[in-house]
């Protein structure tokens, strides 16, 4: 238990923090803090299998959580019976010409020898498809657009609990890994960050331009939820008398009765939306702890030794046998699947989808920072930075906005250089990430929580 | 008459506008590929270092305007670039000397380096917000166009107009002075030349005497004013906004990849290539179908391969393409 000391300090000094910002903002601040830590923790796992326990660069974690993000929507929504009526039909067949196109590739790829025919006919095909695709689809794609654009416009989905979405985001994600792995696996380290990098915003700029499937810049709003609604927790009965309960205490003070019924009704109002985000913690924290049980079985595992030997010596595990490129998509899959559970949870928390509001900032380099503060290798240390990070994110400009009126305390109050200082807090964020991710690669470059290969 | 008409109707849409934007993207992927043969890391905080030396350069315009200094015909913008260009050098070393000297002394792997110049990145962006404010500005003074649209209709007498800007003729006319000074610095001076024995071979280099020291520093030299100069041209061109300028580092990158990394005359010709096919591709032909065609054939649809809203996407499965079947680049750069 000794040897853990560090990793329960430092999670502890983390609740602390969270508890604190409980009791002097609200409880609703720091549970929704907590909540995108808990999703951030998701990401940092799953960007901690790929870098920390590979080696591997994925910076297109944003392409992965967007499309986790579309599998909530694809699974949640009900399906729009009028757009599938007006250009169901050109779609399906497109989708007929994409699976033909693919087996007929694949067909001449398998039976004939590699020659410049071959090539060249292949490129036919892919062309000649995307045009037919393009002409078929053309109309459907229109009378979808059309139908009712203000709400609707799009297919819609298939109207089952969003909940299912975590794993069907994760079959997404895991999709397209798998198909960049294909590609772009065999590339040195930071080409393969830039093409990662590249493919993700690919994927945003489908995911927002197709409106038919997407709702695109127009976002999707109002997505059903695993947890109850606030309203309908404020008229029940069990809940009303458990928020009495609660704060018995505090009620018993007020002696007038309709005070006490007014006092009340705020505490409802403000119980119900704890309640609620409390909901999504406990279904989170169950993702986050399996999460973590399985990646830490994984990580001591004969697996996880070879492949840490094929990170740390490539030639060597190639020579041992080990087939480095298949290992390296097999891995490269799993933390890109996992990054896409965490966006169809991102997405159910919010209860709306935005394409727009991806942005390679917040999703991914915020992502990798997280996973470098934290200690990549260590599962612990990921799931710490996510948290840490997160909370800093939130809370930096609080906190810069306290130290600049504390610098600037001897200045007047209409003061130029104040005011301009003030107006850009929301900035000090970056400026905190960038100086602290420098400062522990410096400093400390295996993280706060620092990978430990124990031997047995 | 047609004919002529739907060449200036490609010459307006396409040709100019994608030379300028190539220039821009050019000075952007020679600054990365520079960093790269040399430095040996992708340096993601390019295009906020590029907004930083933009950000320096207006406060020198601003600063300038409110002396009641003015280029007249020509922008400010033009006189604030050498104060600019010292101020980010000075940046740039500063930066060197804190955070990369460091990973260099310590040979740290290229990754390494990279992940480092992401927290640059941030502390970069923050910088330039805090100072500046994450708002769109413009500051480009001066005449506006050479050539307008409609003095151009009237003089020749055809339908279509050609409007040229005289930021764009800028923009070309730096690019090629700053690339060819930088060419022949590059092969001719004995400086250049060790430069490049020194991406060659780092060991071969030192062992013949060439100071590492001097070499980053005058990469570093050179990344500021490429940094800078592309910047404001892109600002003066278009307008400046910190998320664009981060925004476009993407195509920067695709454009030195494509050119091959690690060769800046692959990056200028990559930042044309880059150009050019983002704008072809994405062109509605119709009008010009109009003219070529006879009426009987004329189109219906915008004939347009791909909507606009691919642009970036263009280029990127370019980049894609160009490092699944040819890594080293179309111009052969450092193989991977």
């Amino acid at each position: 238990m000794i040897r853990n000391l560090n990793v329960i300090y430092a999670y502890a000094i983390m609740m602390g923090l969270i508890i604190l910002v409980g009791f002097f903002q609200s409880w609703n601040v720091a549970l929704s803090i907590f909540n995108l830590c808990l999703i951030s923790a998701v990401m940092t796992i799953g960007a901690n299998m790929q870098w920390g326990y590979a080696g591997l660069i994925n910076f297109g974690i944003m392409g992965y959580t967007a499309l986790g993000g579309l599998a909530a929507v694809l699974i949640s929504v009900d399906p729009v019976q009028e757009a599938w009526r007006a250009g169901g039909f050109d779609i399906l067949m497109c989708l007929w010409l994409i699976i033909v196109m693919i087996l007929v590739v694949r067909f001449i790829l398998k039976n004939y020898e590699k020659s410049q025919i071959r090539t060249y006919s292949i490129i036919g095909i892919i062309v000649g498809g995307i045009i037919a695709i393009r002409v078929t689809a053309a109309p459907g794609i229109e009378a979808i657009e059309a139908t009712n654009p203000a709400s609707t416009g799009f297919l819609g989905g298939f109207g089952l609990p969003i909940i299912f979405s975590w794993i069907v985001g994760a079959v997404f994600a895991g999709g397209l890994a798998f198909i960049v792995g294909k590609v772009a696996l065999g590339l040195r380290a930071d080409y393969l960050a830039i093409a990662t990098l590249l493919i993700s915003e690919i994927v945003i700029a489908i995911i927002k331009h197709e409106d038919w499937l997407t709702r695109g810049v127009k976002n999707v709003i109002g997505l059903k939820r695993p947890a109850p609604y606030e309203v309908d927790l404020q008229a029940k009965e069990w809940f009303i008398n458990l928020v009495e309960k609660f704060n018995s205490g505090k009620l018993n003070l007020i002696s007038d009765l309709t005070e006490r019924q007014q006092a009340l009704n705020q505490l409802v109002i403000e119980g119900s939306s704890v309640f609620v985000k409390l909901c999504y913690s406990g279904l989170f924290l169950i993702v986050v702890i399996l999460l973590l049980i399985f990646t830490q079985k994984a990580l001591y595992s004969p697996w996880g030794r070879m492949m840490r030997a094929i990170r740390d010596n490539e030639e060597a595990a190639n020579a041992m046998g080990k087939n480095v490129v298949k290992h390296h998509l097999f891995i490269f899959v799993l933390g890109s699947a996992i990054v896409g559970i965490a966006g169809a949870m991102l997405v159910t928390q919010d209860g709306l989808f935005t394409p727009g509001s991806y942005q390679p900032m917040r999703y991914t380099f915020l992502i990798w920072v997280m996973v470098i503060v934290g200690g990549s290798g260590n599962n612990f240390g990921a799931v710490l930075g996510g948290f840490a990070v997160w909370f800093l994110w939130i809370e930096a400009a609080p906190i810069s906005l306290y130290l600049i009126n504390l610098f600037t305390s001897g200045l007047d109050d209409g003061n130029v250089f104040k005011l301009h200082l003030i107006e850009s807090v929301p900035y000090f964020r970056f400026l905190l990430m960038g100086l602290g991710l420098l400062l522990i690669m410096r400093y400390r470059p295996k993280g706060i929580l620092p990978e430990k290969i124990e031997i047995k | 008459m047609d004919f002529l008409n739907a060449i200036i109707l490609l010459l307006n849409y396409i040709f100019i506008p994608a030379l300028t934007y190539g220039s821009q993207l050019a000075l952007g992927a020679i600054f990365v590929t520079l960093i790269y043969g040399i430095l040996r890391f992708a340096n993601f905080a390019t295009g906020d270092m590029m907004s930083f030396g933009t950000m320096i350069a207006i406060l020198f315009t601003w600063y300038f305007q409110s002396l009641g200094i003015s280029l007249g015909v020509l922008p400010t913008a033009l006189l604030a670039i050498p104060f600019a260009v010292i101020c980010m050098i000075l940046y740039m070393l500063v930066i060197d000397k804190f955070v990369f000297k460091y990973y260099r002394f310590n040979k740290s792997p290229p990754v390494m380096l990279a992940m480092v110049s992401i927290g640059v990145m941030f502390v970069t962006q923050a910088v330039v917000r805090i100072i500046i404010g994450p708002d769109d500005r413009r500051f480009f003074d001066g005449e506006r166009f050479l050539i307008k649209a409609g003095e151009f209709k009237e003089m020749t007498g055809l339908n279509e107009g050609l409007a040229l800007k005289s930021t764009q003729v800028m923009t070309i006319f730096i690019t090629v002075v700053l690339v060819s000074i930088l060419f022949w610095f590059l092969n001719k001076t004995k400086t250049g030349k060790s430069m490049k024995a020194y991406s060659d071979n780092e060991d071969l280099a030192l062992l013949s005497g060439i100071d590492p020291k001097r070499i980053v520093m005058i990469t570093w030299i050179i990344a500021g004013i490429l940094a800078t100069i592309g910047g404001v041209l892109y600002g003066l061109d278009k307008s400046f906004k910190p998320f664009t300028y981060f925004n476009n580092m993407l195509p920067i990158f695709a454009a030195a990849i494509v050119g091959g990394i690690g060769n800046p005359f692959g990056a200028f010709l990559g930042g044309y290539v880059i150009a050019f096919s983002e704008i072809f591709l994405t062109y509605a032909y119709k009008k010009f179908f109009m003219y070529v065609l006879p009426a009987s054939m004329e189109p219906e649809s915008l004939v347009q391969l791909l909507s606009t809203d691919y642009k970036f996407a263009v280029s990127f499965s370019i980049l894609v393409l160009v490092l699944l079947y040819r890594p080293s680049g179309i111009f052969k750069g450092k193989v991977l």
